[in-house]
């Protein structure tokens, strides 16, 4: 899930405002955009990148093995499923406020196909210095900055201002892995740290999670285990139990999911929380200086 | 959304053909008796989104249309939970012989519909599980597919269910179609009972539609349960834009819910208290103007964060947003910006050249500014 600027990209709804805007981004980015799909404007080109009926055809005639969905809600299951039959390896899904049982179903034929879901409601993925696939400002160069630390994020948002602050530090990062904010996701917290424990690039991960299920409870266990230093911010410990805050997942039902359980994990794996995000450069050399002298 | 109990009822589970009690839904204590006078012994239960009903006292037994008129006087107007109840709905009584516990539900960590089924009902589902988690039987449903006879036999082998097992059977089968055909999030039939007569029928029912499936539901949605919310809290639904009224005095707006729970986060951690928690990120983020309207509106709000991270928000329309509101509405409460991300060069020069207000470069010192001034 870690993008690279050799990657082929299909963008699935490449016409809308939406995908239009981005796909131009993406490309004067860096990012290898061979294909769009609207089944209305096949065999046209559209922003330079030329329209195919369906995955499928777009995949057969570009070889493109990662899909980025700017599909609105009711149309995204079909979307979701059609890429993972046409052998997409990596698909991307932005769309936020699916229905959950269509969710499933992206996920069931994402696992028949062998296909990877990052999301639903993500915001994508960066390499800063390479490419993007996604809608994260990897072309602001306040905010991001090619590097050595890797940042995992359930939010676009709060996963900007955490690059932003790396970067204020000095810090550049590997790899920026959106991971959504629904609570059904194709790619957990824990896949994205096992992700970036094995990347040779990355020398440490920033964690950036947020009330709501056992995303980073889970993550902490494989924590425990890894040599390279993990920071993590925790977004929610102000927020009152038992509303939904914005994100379908960020909800604490009872003690599950709550600020205290997630943070009580992570220190108990070794990893060092965050009261603020503005402490993110200083806690990472902190824990970078201490391993070099250990 | 959620669903008062007789609504459960008479549009997820009798048309899926799950027995429930004769029933009458009343609004005054003279229907409750008139409804009593056709059923018999009757069970008078107050209908509010809301659990722990009986313990609050609104569900009571009534001989007759005598002692329902009574006990429906008692129940109308009550206040349970965070709602006030205004109807009732009144039930056959029923000979229990055991009650049982069933529902279908999203398995987020497997990301598959799950049943759940337990020999002991009529408390609450994490109760049974600290309690007898033995009790419990659960089967994952391929969404693809369905529960096959052989899955749900093999699910409710070895407990002992008798004659009952057969209907219950059948119940989950029709649960989980329902389950589907109704974007359940949740269908809970608590409890699930075996009356003395043999029969297997939902005593109570508790019924949660997926919030993102409400404009696929439009007939069952129309009768959803409403919302406990404030006078702002509605303006907010109706903008389209999620706003919860909080207690503080330092008022909210950020893109994004990450980052506007994290606003709220670094507020305390200075010694504030937030207003509320509204945030414009995704599509809503072009309704900032809105948005400013309604956060200065809370009542209780004495100095104001704008915290602006742009990803897919763009900053530079949602500060044109900003911009637009306040020329109108002219804020008395001071206001701190933050502003990075996508589009904030315009963003910061908009609220520099329109505004006179220079934003701060961390959003801490923004934060911290703003809870000095509430103080």
């Amino acid at each position: 899930m870690i993008v690279r600027k050799n990657d082929r990209v299909v963008v699935l709804g490449i016409t809308g405002k939406q995908g239009t805007f981005w796909t131009e981004k993406m490309i004067a980015y860096g990012t290898n955009v061979v294909a769009g799909v609207n089944p209305k404007r096949a065999g046209e080109t559209h922003v330079g990148v030329p329209i195919f009926a369906d995955t499928a055809e777009a995949v057969a005639k570009t070889d493109s093995e990662v899909a980025v969905m700017f599909i609105p809600p009711p149309m995204a299951k079909e979307a979701a499923v059609s890429a993972a039959q046409a052998g997409i390896k990596l698909l991307v899904v932005l769309t936020e406020h699916i229905p959950a049982q269509d969710v499933m179903a992206m996920h069931a034929a994402a696992a028949k196909h062998g296909t990877r879901i990052v999301g639903p409601n993500t915001a994508g993925l960066v390499t800063p210095g390479e490419c993007f696939v996604g809608i994260m400002p990897a072309f602001v160069p306040s905010v991001f900055k090619a590097g050595r630390v890797g940042v995992i994020s359930r939010s676009g948002s709060l996963g900007t201002l955490v690059c932003l602050n790396l970067t204020r530090a000095g810090i550049g990062q590997s790899a920026f892995i959106g991971i959504g904010g629904d609570p059904m996701l194709g790619t957990t917290t824990r896949d994205a740290l096992e992700a970036l424990d094995r990347d040779p690039k990355t020398r440490a991960v920033v964690m950036v999670g947020e009330i709501g299920g056992t995303l980073e409870e889970d993550a902490a266990e494989y924590a425990a285990t890894m040599k390279k230093p993990v920071v993590a911010f925790i977004a929610g410990a102000a927020s009152p139990p038992g509303k939904r805050m914005g994100h379908a997942g960020a909800i604490v039902i009872g003690d599950r999911g709550s600020y205290a359980s997630k943070r009580k994990a992570l220190e108990k794996a070794g990893v060092t929380v965050l009261d603020t995000p503005s402490g993110v450069g200083e806690a990472l050399k902190a824990r970078l200086g201490a391993r070099q002298h250990a | 959304m959620n669903f008062e109990e007789y609504a459960a009822k008479s549009l997820v589970l009798t048309p899926a053909g799950v027995p429930v009690p004769r029933g009458t839904l009343c609004i005054s204590a003279a229907e409750a008796a008139m409804a009593a006078a056709n059923i018999g012994p009757c069970v008078v239960k107050a209908q509010v989104p809301a659990g722990k009903r009986g313990k609050a006292g609104g569900i009571k037994l009534a001989a007759g249309p005598d002692e329902a008129k009574a006990v429906a006087s008692q129940i109308l107007g009550m206040r349970i939970g965070d709602y006030t109840v205004e109807r009732l709905l009144v039930e056959e009584q029923a000979e229990i012989a055991r009650e049982f516990y069933a529902a279908v539900l999203h398995d987020v960590a497997a990301r598959k519909p799950l049943i759940l089924f337990s020999t002991d009902g009529g408390m609450d589902i994490e109760d049974i599980a600290a309690a007898k988690p033995s009790a419990i039987r659960r089967l994952l449903v391929d969404i693809d597919g369905r529960p096959s006879a052989a899955d749900v036999a093999a699910m409710l082998r070895g407990l002992h269910l008798g004659e009952a097992g057969e209907q219950i059977a059948h119940i989950l089968d029709r649960m989980y179609a329902a389950f589907r055909a109704h974007d359940a999030e949740l269908l809970e039939i608590n409890p699930l009972s075996l009356l003395e007569d043999g029969r297997v029928v939902a005593l109570d029912c508790k019924f949660v539609l997926d919030d993102a499936a409400v404009y696929r539901q439009p007939d069952i949605a129309k009768s959803g349960a409403a919302v406990a919310m404030t006078a702002l809290e509605a303006r907010g639904v109706a903008a389209g834009l999620k706003l919860i009224q909080l207690d503080g005095n330092v008022g909210v707006l950020a893109n994004g819910a990450g980052l506007t729970m994290t606003t709220m986060d670094v507020i305390r951690h200075f010694g504030g208290k937030p207003a509320n928690f509204l945030e414009i990120g995704g599509e809503a983020y072009t309704k900032s103007e809105i948005a400013l309207d309604l956060v200065l509106s809370n009542p209780g709000v004495k100095s104001l964060v704008i915290n602006f991270c742009g990803a897919f928000a763009r900053t530079d329309v949602m500060a044109d947003g900003v911009v637009k509101a306040w020329h109108k509405l002219r804020p008395k409460v001071p206001v701190f910006f933050s502003i990075h991300g996508t589009g904030e060069e315009e963003a910061v020069k908009l609220v520099r050249d329109e505004l006179g207000i220079e934003p701060y470069d961390f959003m801490e010192d923004a934060i911290q500014a703003a809870v000095k001034a509430a103080q």
